[in-house]
C-alpha cells in the first residue's frame, strides 16, 4: 500500500507575524517558515504505519512556491520515500488544493491519504474533508489514534470530537486528518538529512494535473484583530447590568 | 565528559581525490540508523506534548554538484565512540557555527579547493534553526574582508544596499542631545542586517559545496587518545526534563573533522572550554576577555522620519558616568531602523538592569521623535567582546583553531567585529588548507593573523576601552588623543580592570535603581519584547543553563548581590519565586533564553554555565 501525505509550508508557529501595511495578507518576507505541525504529525503516523509493515511507500506532497522543496526535504529526512512538488506561486484555497490532491491520488493510487487537520496559517480545516468528498472516499478527521487491519482493509480511528472521543471504522482507501494527540513527530537525524538529499522530488504543475484552479473566493482584506481593551471595574450590580445592556448590548 | 576515540589508522590519502569516496551510507530500506541499538521507531507511543523540531535552512535547496562528490563519510558509518548507538560522520574540515567567521572560512576553503583542484569536504553545524537565525548585530558593515573574499559581490544582488550617509554623535542628557564631532568615519560602509547578510553568505557557501546543517547544536568536543580535538558531538534530542528519553529520542551524532574550527561567536560555549583546557590565554599572556551586552530592536518608522544610511551613536543618558556604554541608531532600508543600547558588563551596581536602561533611552526626545508612530518588528540581545587586542588568546589548539568573536577580534572604538571575524575565518581556512594538503602547521593561522590588517587595526585600537577604567571623562580624553594624534603609536598598552563578574559590588553598598513602568508604546515589558524575538525552545528538555553549585543562587546571588541575574538577563530567564516556606528560590525559565551568554559572563561566582539546548531552539532573528 502507498500512503500519500500532504504537507504544507507555513509560518513557523513560534514566529510573531504582522499584517502587511496594504492589508492584502500577512507579511511573510524574511519570516521563518516550517512544516505545518499537524502535517508533521500526519507524516509521522504514515511513517509508523510503514515501519509496522502495513505500507510499502510514503510519498510526501507539497503545493506551493519553490521553497516548498525545503519542506519536502524535511519530510524526506523524517523518512518519506519520495516527494512531489506541485509548483505554483499562487496561494490556493482548500478547494483548489483538494482538487489537486484528488488528481494526484488518481495518479498515485494510495491506500491512505494523511493530512493535518488544519494549517496553522489559515485554520481552514477543510482540505481533508474536501479531498474525501471529491474522491468519494470515507474520511476520519481529528484522528487521535489509528489502527489498521490489513486483511480486512479497514482502519479504526479514534476521533477527537467536542463531546469526547468517537471511534470510527473506515474502509480503505480513506482520508485521515490528524490531530495533536495522535503522536509526537520524530526529529530528523543528521544522517537522515544527508540521505534525504538523494531522495527524488518530482516537480509537477497544476496543468500537468489538469486541475481548474479558478477560485470562487476572493480575499478582500486582512486586518489585525482589534486591540484588547482593558477591563472596567464596576461598583455595583446595577451598574453592571446597565453596562451590559447599553454598552455591550448583550442583555 | 570526553570521548576517547581510537585514532583512525587511515593516512591523509583517504581523503584526497573525489573519485575514492562516494556516499558510503548503507541505504537500508527502513529508516533505522545503522548502529547497534535502534532508537527512533521501536519505543511505544506515549502521550506527550508536541515538541519543537529542527528545520532545514531556506537555502538548503541549492545543492551544488560538488557536494555529493566531495564529502567523506565514516567508512560503513561505524560508530567509533565508546557509547553505543552513536553514529560518526567525518569531514576534512568541521566548522562549528554558521556566522560571518564560520561561513567565510567555509567559502575560503571551497575556493582554495576549486583553485588547486583538490577536493575538500566541509561541514558547518549551526545550533539555530536557520542560518542567520541567531545572528544579531548593529550593523554598520565595513566590506574590506568581503571585498577580499567575494570581490564580485558589488555586481550581485546582496543584502548590502544602503551606504552609510552620515555619522552623527550625540552626548545625551536627560532631555537634550548635544552634537559632538563624530569619532566614527563610516564612509564606504553600509548599514545592513547582519542576519540577512549571513543568510546570503550561507547561500554562497552552499553553492560552493559546503554542507550546512542548521538545527544541530554542538554539545561536546571530541578528543582522541592524545588529547587532540577530532570533532564535536551534537546534542541528543528528545530527552525529557527529568532526563528520561522521550518517544522521539534521537541520539546526537559525532561529527569529526581533520581540522575543527570553532566559530561560535562571543563567549562560545565550546570555545570557552577549549581556551581553558589548552590554557590559550596563558600561552600568549593575554588578559581576560571583557564584554558588553547589546540589546536591540528593529523598528519600522514613519516614512517622513526615515533617512536611509543615517548612522547615529550616543553616549551619556541613560547610563551613569561610571558605566561604559552607549546607544546606536542606524537607518536601514524599507523604513526600518536598528536601535540598540550597549552596556559594558563590568558595571558595578548589581541593581543595574540593561534592558530597563534601554527602555529608558527610547523616550528621550532625540530618539522618541524618530520612533514615534512606528512599530517594533523584532527584538533581541547578545553579548559582544570588548577586550580587543589585550584579550586575544592563542587561537590554535591541537586539531584546529578558534575564529571570529569566539577568539575576540572586535574593534571596540569602531564597534565593528564583522570584518575582522570574516578575515580571521579566511586566514584560518588558508592555514587549514595548508595543514591538510601541504603538511604545514596550524600555527600559520596565528602568524598570518599577526601579519594581517586585523592585527594592525586591533593594535591601534587597543587603548581606547581600557582608558575608561579611569572614568568617563578620562576615557573620552584618551579617545580624543588616540583618535586625532596618537593612533595607538604609544609604547604602552593599558590593561583591563577586573573581570566583569568580579566588578559587581555587593548590593548593600549600592543604591537600588527605580525604573519607570513600560508605556506599551515606546517602552515594553520583557515578555512583550521577548515575543518579538521569536524565541522558543522545546519545553520538555533539561535546562541548558547549568548551575555548578545549585545552592549558590539562594546563598550568595540573592542575599549579597540582590539577584543580578534577574536583572541583567534580557529574556527574564532567571526569576526568584517564593517556595512553600516563603523563602526565595531561583526559577530558571530556560525556554525564554536568547542565547546572549550574559549570565555565563556576569554571574558573580561564575556559577552559571551556559550550555547548548536542543538544536533548533532559541531566537529566530531575520532582520537583526
Amino acid at each position: 500500500m502507498k500512503i500519500l501525505v500532504a504537507v504544507k509550508r507555513v509560518v513557523d508557529y513560534a514566529v510573531k507575524i504582522r499584517v502587511k501595511p496594504d492589508k492584502t495578507g500577512v507579511d511573510t518576507q524574511n519570516v521563518k517558515m516550517s512544516m505545518n505541525p499537524f502535517c508533521e504529525i500526519a507524516l509521522e503516523e504514515a511513517l509508523r504505519i510503514k515501519e509496522a509493515g502495513f505500507a510499502k511507500e510514503v510519498v510526501a506532497v507539497s503545493i506551493g512556491p519553490s521553497q516548498c522543496v525545503d519542506t519536502l526535504r524535511t519530510g524526506l529526512a523524517m523518512g518519506a520515500d519520495r516527494g512531489i512538488h506541485v509548483e505554483t506561486n499562487t496561494s490556493f484555497l482548500p478547494l483548489t488544493i483538494a482538487k489537486i490532491l484528488k488528481s494526484l491520488a488518481e495518479v498515485e493510487n494510495p491506500g491512505l491519504i494523511f493530512l493535518g487537520k488544519q494549517a496553522i496559517d489559515d485554520d481552514c480545516n477543510q482540505t481533508g474533508q474536501m479531498v474525501a468528498a471529491l474522491l468519494g472516499w470515507p474520511q476520519a478527521t481529528f484522528a487521535s489514534k489509528v489502527v489498521l487491519d490489513k486483511d480486512k482493509h479497514i482502519a479504526t480511528v479514534d476521533r477527537e470530537v467536542d463531546g469526547g472521543l468517537e471511534t470510527l471504522c473506515v474502509d480503505l482507501p480513506a482520508v485521515i486528518t490528524t490531530d495533536l494527540r495522535l503522536n509526537q513527530p520524530r526529529y530528523a537525524s543528521l544522517p537522515n538529512i544527508m540521505k534525504a538529499k538523494s531522495k527524488p522530488i518530482k516537480k509537477m504543475t497544476v496543468q500537468d494535473l489538469k486541475v481548474d484552479v479558478k477560485s470562487d473566493i476572493e480575499i478582500l482584506e486582512v486586518t489585525e484583530p482589534p486591540k484588547r481593551k482593558s477591563g472596567v471595574m464596576v461598583s455595583s450590580v446595577d451598574e453592571l447590568i446597565e453596562k451590559l445592556r447599553n454598552e455591550a448590548h448583550v442583555v | 565528559m570526553h570521548r576517547f576515540l581510537v585514532k583512525l589508522s587511515s593516512s591523509s590519502n583517504q581523503f584526497r581525490s573525489s573519485k575514492n569516496h562516494r556516499l558510503i551510507l548503507p541505504l537500508l530500506p527502513s529508516s533505522k540508523p545503522f548502529t547497534s541499538s535502534s532508537s527512533v521507531s521501536s519505543s511505544p507511543p506515549r502521550h506527550s506534548n508536541r515538541s519543537g523540531y529542527p528545520y532545514l535552512v531556506e537555502l538548503f535547496q541549492k545543492i551544488s554538484p560538488l557536494s555529493s562528490n566531495s564529502r567523506t563519510l565514516g567508512v560503513n558509518g561505524r560508530s567509533i565512540s565508546s557509547e553505543a548507538g552513536r553514529e560518526s560522520i567525518e569531514y576534512d574540515v568541521l566548522i562549528v557555527g554558521a556566522g560571518p567567521a564560520g561561513l567565510s572560512a567555509a567559502i575560503r576553503l571551497k575556493q582554495l579547493s576549486q583553485e588547486k583542484n583538490i577536493d575538500l569536504s566541509v561541514c558547518v553545524v549551526e545550533k539555530g534553526a536557520e542560518v542567520g537565525g541567531h545572528i544579531i548585530s548593529g550593523n554598520v558593515f565595513e566590506p574590506v574582508a568581503l571585498d577580499e573574499l567575494l570581490p564580485h559581490w558589488r555586481q550581485e544582488h546582496t543584502p548590502i544596499e544602503i551606504p552609510a550617509s552620515s555619522d552623527k554623535f550625540w552626548f545625551l542628557t536627560k532631555d537634550r542631545a548635544i552634537s559632538l564631532p563624530s569619532p566614527f568615519d563610516n564612509k564606504g560602509n553600509y548599514v545592513i542586517s547582519l542576519s540577512q547578510l549571513v543568510r546570503w553568505l550561507g547561500g554562497k557557501a552552499e553553492e560552493l559545496g559546503t554542507e550546512i546543517y542548521p538545527g544541530f547544536s554542538a554539545s561536546e568536543v571530541l578528543y582522541d587518545a592524545s588529547d587532540k580535538v577530532v570533532g564535536i558531538a551534537t546534542k541528543d534530542m528528545g530527552i525529557s526534563k527529568d532526563g528520561s528519553k522521550k518517544e522521539n529520542f534521537q541520539p546526537g551524532v559525532d561529527i569529526k573533522g581533520r581540522v575543527t574550527l570553532f566559530a561560535e561567536g562571543c563567549r562560545g560555549s565550546l570555545s570557552e572550554r577549549i581556551i581553558k583546557k589548552y590554557k590559550l590565554r596563558e600561552e600568549v599572556n593575554a588578559q581576560h576577555q571583557t564584554y558588553a551586552l547589546g540589546i536591540k530592536e528593529v523598528w519600522e518608522i514613519d516614512e517622513s522620519k526615515h533617512n536611509p544610511g543615517e548612522v547615529v551613536h550616543t553616549l551619556g543618558w541613560p547610563l551613569d558616568p561610571k558605566t561604559y556604554g552607549g546607544s546606536f541608531l542606524y537607518h536601514m532600508n524599507d523604513r526600518q531602523v536598528a536601535l540598540g543600547l550597549v552596556v559594558a558588563l563590568n558595571y558595578h551596581n548589581p541593581f543595574l538592569n540593561p534592558y530597563e536602561e534601554f527602555q529608558k533611552l527610547k523616550p528621550h526626545p532625540a530618539i522618541k521623535r524618530i520612533l514615534e508612530g512606528g512599530t517594533v518588528l523584532q527584538y533581541g540581545a547578545r553579548t559582544l567582546n570588548e577586550g580587543g587586542f589585550q584579550s586575544i588568546p592563542y587561537p590554535v589548539f591541537p586539531g584546529g583553531a578558534i575564529i571570529g568573536c569566539s577568539a575576540g577580534f572586535l574593534n571596540v572604538p569602531k564597534i565593528k567585529g564583522t570584518h575582522t571575524a570574516m578575515k580571521s575565518g579566511m586566514l584560518a581556512a588558508e592555514a587549514a588548507f595548508g595543514v591538510l594538503h601541504e603538511g604545514i602547521n596550524m600555527n600559520t593561522y596565528w602568524d598570518n593573523l599577526k601579519d594581517s590588517w586585523v592585527w594592525k587595526e586591533l593594535y591601534a585600537a587597543r587603548n581606547y576601552r581600557p582608558a575608561f577604567e579611569y572614568g568617563l571623562l578620562p576615557g573620552l580624553a584618551v579617545s580624543a588623543m588616540e583618535h586625532y594624534v596618537l593612533k595607538g603609536k604609544v609604547p604602552f598598552t593599558l590593561k583591563h580592570g577586573k573581570a566583569d563578574h568580579e566588578a559587581t559590588n555587593l548590593a548593600r553598598k549600592c543604591t537600588p535603581i527605580e525604573y519607570p513602568k513600560p508605556d506599551g508604546v515606546l517602552s515594553f515589558d520583557v515578555p512583550t519584547s521577548l515575543y518579538r524575538s521569536n524565541t522558543n525552545h522545546d519545553h520538555d528538555q533539561p535546562s541548558h543553563l547549568r548551575l555548578r553549585d545549585p545552592k549558590i543562587p539562594e546563598k550568595v546571588n540573592f542575599p549579597e548581590y540582590a539577584a543580578p541575574e534577574s536583572r541583567y538577563c534580557p529574556a527574564r530567564v532567571y526569576e526568584y519565586v517564593e517556595d512553600e516556606e516563603g523563602k526565595p528560590k531561583l526559577q530558571i525559565n530556560a525556554q525564554n533564553c536568547l542565547h546572549c551568554k550574559a549570565c555565563d559572563i556576569k554571574d558573580p561566582k561564575q556559577n552559571i554555565e551556559w550550555t547548548v539546548p536542543e538544536g533548533g531552539g532559541g531566537p529566530a532573528y531575520s532582520l537583526m
